[in-house]
């Protein structure tokens, strides 16, 4: 606290690589920062990445590093199954009340010898896997979480639902168990706060054209991200949902609900271009005689590398660009028909497919309108948070001591939405300096 | 000193003049064109097609002999001096078929000649400005549009001729002669080639496209390095004219009758009379008989 | 007006064919028309030479067949020079012409009697060998 009783303390408010980013970013400047993150552990969307673009390095061997070193930062304090239920004050003396939401374990205790997981005899779609896998009611998001504590999901939760099991409480071996815990809130004093909430997909359900989500083999980007991963439902193996067989005749569709403005979102999400080359040339890599086809009405690779790695796809691993809009998407038997165009030759385009994956726009957090209301900024009519000014102030809000971090203010790739981070970061370091 | 001479068929026959012409300046020029022996018809054309080894035979026999007499190959014709720069420079750079074609023409070809255009030998063996004292008779007032087409200049990385977009050699020969040179945005483009036989009527087109250009940045007088240009852009003017009333016929010249005049030979032995479109009202004009 | 892809149309042997004639990679191709743009026939061709590209890759080998563009190049290697993916269309365009030709029923693209009278006198050598090994099977 300086002199003037300026409260030189951050709080961080969503988990993800932007996040992470800034925390680190405050914490080696010598600021104390509460790291508030809803899920139980910190990482965010990147955590469901198989690999990245346009170097196609794994997402976990990148992000693994930078959790652990958050949840070992003597600076950085973890709040996670966490969320901001007040916020009052102003810059450089907010007190946020932060709800603890009730995980049924107590962590005080729990060693995070994963027993409690392994016995848990519940098995539901696993929401982390896109639904794909099964996950159990007491669970954490990966096996390097940080921290590396379950909770309980009392929706999926033997005992929450029909009074019986306990089978977890009788597992541990330090009596972490808790069914009877509530939550708790904590009040947390800060002198900034940076709003790094990240982002949603629109559900694929929006999408009556192609089947309102009902079709299996029809999934969107971050469930074939899951696929691809090594820790996820198929341990990296392509393979589609209805039937586990390998398919070979995949279609990915760009721009799913993205530059629509008369039935979905106007713009561009930035990101699909790129993940979806990736998401065909990972494809290719694991079935070699299978063909990828992506539907593009635009290729945008404005990023270092990016263009380079498209015109790889395209050249050297076979991948079928059509330039043209999916109209229409069903099931017929063992096969996805899509009805798309190719407007290059100006003529239909019918593939009976295997799996279709939708890169479904991005959107805000549902949230995220909630959590501005409570910090006093702005959002846009689509959720995401407003900057100070489009150009020359992309991190800083209306409100002094507020600041935005990542997707939360809009799409971006990783590298965009790290700089974002890095320079909100930045601007709470020059504030506390001033005071 | 001696240049080894690949003629081709055209210069033999329908482009006498262009052949005899180079011929004359050379020893004026104090070179000697030295003909090749038993020489055989290029091919006229290098094969695109990757797998078409037949059509590099005979330009391959030709370099295989040359190479037997000297070190270097000059040519005139713009479409052999393609096909042989290219199949050289393909023996050169692929071993397989480089034994292919050796295996086939019964000799042991490397690719180690050197491939030369006459206005190479102009420019980087003579000189523009040592040629230019050389000029008796400069070829003032005379607004000339260098023609250069398309096989002196491409593929670019293969022929090295000049530069793809721009190229400059052949205006910079012009002014050396003391004609003026007309800059046209279609110097580079096709004049239609083979199309004459195939599609006659677009080759006409592309002629007439390439002469109006010339014309309407005030050229007087079109120059070429190529007999099938030449055909194109001389001998369709007829057909032109037919076809686009207005057009005014202007007279084609290899850039050796030029270069003879600038050097003094006698008109009457620069063969004009197998020029389509006469140039002698314009020489005459111009003060140049 | 409608194509129904597989992977083995994509990656079907007439494009495969034309793939190793010409030596070129059809699918390096972003169809940024370039080579169309600046091709000196392209105004009497039926599609243009990208076009052409495109229809191969798709497999649809009658519709590029029939299509006069690959006969009316002139090898004048402008679009091959100002490719940007480095893809040598000149090639491409004779390879079409190749399949044609090297089919059995060899369907020659030009007929010599059908000349008019006094042609070949007046046509020069060069552009006779030139067109015959363009147009003859």
């Amino acid at each position: 606290m300086g002199d003037n009783g300026f409260v030189k303390r951050a709080m961080v408010i969503g988990g993800g690589i932007a996040g992470i980013s800034a925390s680190i970013d405050l914490g080696n400047g010598g600021y104390e920062v509460v790291l508030v993150e809803k899920l139980p552990s910190i990482g965010g969307r990147m955590l469901q990445l198989s690999e990245t673009f346009p170097t196609l390095d794994c997402a976990q061997c990148t992000l693994t590093p930078k959790t652990v070193e958050t949840g070992q930062h003597p600076h950085i304090k973890l709040l996670t199954y966490s969320e901001v239920e007040q916020v009052e004050g102003k810059a450089g003396n907010f007190l946020v009340t932060v709800r603890k939401k009730a995980g049924y374990v107590d962590w005080e205790k729990c060693t995070g010898c994963g027993l409690c997981q392994q016995k848990c005899p519940s098995k539901d779609p696993s929401e982390f896997d896109r639904g794909m896998g099964l996950g159990k009611a007491i669970y954490t998001l990966s096996p390097q979480a940080v921290p590396n504590k379950p909770v309980i999901d009392p929706s999926h939760c033997r005992y929450f639902k029909e009074k019986k099991c306990r089978v977890c409480e009788k597992i541990c071996p330090v009596g972490a168990i808790d069914y009877e815990q509530r939550d708790r809130f904590v009040e947390e004093r800060v002198g900034a706060i940076i709003t790094a909430v990240g982002f949603d997909l629109i559900p694929m359900k929006s999408f009556g054209e192609y089947g309102y989500g009902e079709v299996p083999d029809v999934i969107d980007g971050l469930a074939f991200e899951r696929l691809n991963s090594a820790s996820g439902p198929t341990t990296g193996e392509i393979r589609r949902p209805s039937d586990g067989k390998i398919p070979k005749e995949v279609v990915f569709i760009q721009c799913t609900g993205s530059r629509d403005p008369e039935r979905y979102m106007p713009y561009c999400s930035r990101v699909c271009c790129m993940y979806t080359a990736k998401h065909a040339r990972l494809y290719k890599h694991k079935v070699h005689d299978g063909q990828a086809y992506i539907f593009y009405m635009d290729i945008r690779s404005t990023g270092k590398g990016y263009e380079e790695f498209i015109q790889q796809g395209m050249e050297e691993e076979g991948i079928l660009y059509l330039r043209g809009r999916v109209s229409r998407i069903f099931r017929d038997g063992e096969k996805v028909i899509v009805w798309g165009v190719d407007t290059l030759t100006g003529k239909k385009v019918e593939v009976s497919a295997d799996m279709v994956v939708l890169a479904t726009a991005i959107v805000s957090q549902k949230n995220t309108k909630d959590l501005a209301g409570k910090l006093g900024i702005k959002t846009d009519e689509y959720g995401f948070l407003t900057e100070a000014q489009r150009k020359l102030r992309p991190v800083e809000t209306d409100v002094e001591g507020i600041y935005i971090a990542g997707c939360a203010q809009g799409p971006k790739d990783i590298a965009d939405a790290v700089a974002h981070a890095n320079a909100a970061a930045s601007k709470v370091q020059g504030l506390f300096a001033r005071h | 000193m001696d240049y080894l001479y690949f003629p081709g068929c055209t210069l033999n026959t329908k482009a006498k003049n262009f052949d005899q012409t180079a011929r004359d300046c050379s020893l004026l020029l104090g070179f000697e064109l030295k003909e090749l022996k038993n020489w055989t018809c290029c091919g006229a054309t290098f094969p695109l097609a990757t797998d078409n080894i037949m059509a590099l035979l005979a330009p391959s026999r030709i370099l295989a002999t040359a190479r037997e007499e000297g070190t270097a190959l000059t040519t005139l014709c713009a479409v052999c001096f393609n096909v042989i720069k290219r199949t050289n420079r393909l023996i050169q750079e692929d071993g397989e078929k480089r034994d292919k074609i050796n295996n086939f023409i019964e000799k042991n070809y490397q690719g180690d000649l050197r491939i030369l255009h006459y206005l190479e030998i102009l420019k980087h063996e003579i000189g523009f400005s040592q040629l230019k004292e050389r000029v008796k008779k400069p070829l003032t007032g005379l607004k000339a549009a260098a023609y250069y087409g398309c096989m002196l200049l491409r593929p670019f990385e293969e022929m090295g001729f000049d530069d793809k977009e721009k190229p400059t050699l052949f205006e910079d020969f012009l002014e050396a002669m003391g004609a003026q040179a007309t800059e046209f945005p279609y110097k580079i483009e096709c004049c239609g080639s083979f199309q004459s036989v195939g599609s006659p009527d677009v080759a006409t087109e592309c002629a007439y496209k390439i002469l109006g250009s010339a014309i309407k940045n005030g050229a007087e007088a079109m120059v070429s390095t190529c007999p099938m240009c030449t055909f194109n852009i001389d001998h369709k003017q007829s057909d032109i004219k037919q076809k686009y009333l207005d057009f005014k016929p202007i007279p084609v010249f290899y850039f050796t009758q030029l270069l003879g005049i600038a050097m003094g030979l006698d008109y009457q032995t620069l063969g004009f009379e197998q020029n389509a479109v006469d140039p002698l009202p314009l020489l005459k004009e111009k003060g140049l008989l | 007006m409608k194509i129904e892809l597989t992977r083995q149309k994509v990656h079907n042997e007439f494009a495969k064919k034309v793939e190793l004639i010409s030596g070129q990679n059809l699918f390096a191709c972003y169809q940024c028309g370039n080579c169309t743009a600046g091709c000196p026939v392209a105004f009497a061709m039926e599609v243009g030479p990208h076009e052409v590209i495109r229809y191969t890759l798709l497999g649809l080998e009658d519709e590029v067949l029939g299509v006069n563009t690959f006969w009316l190049c002139a090898s004048c290697l402008q679009c091959t020079s100002r490719c940007p993916k480095g893809i040598d269309i000149a090639r491409v365009m004779d390879a079409l012409r190749m399949v044609v030709l090297r089919k059995k029923e060899r369907k020659d693209h030009i007929q010599i009697p059908e000349f008019p009278e006094g042609f070949l006198e007046k046509v020069p050598q060069i552009a006779f060998v030139s067109g015959f090994r363009k147009f003859l099977s």
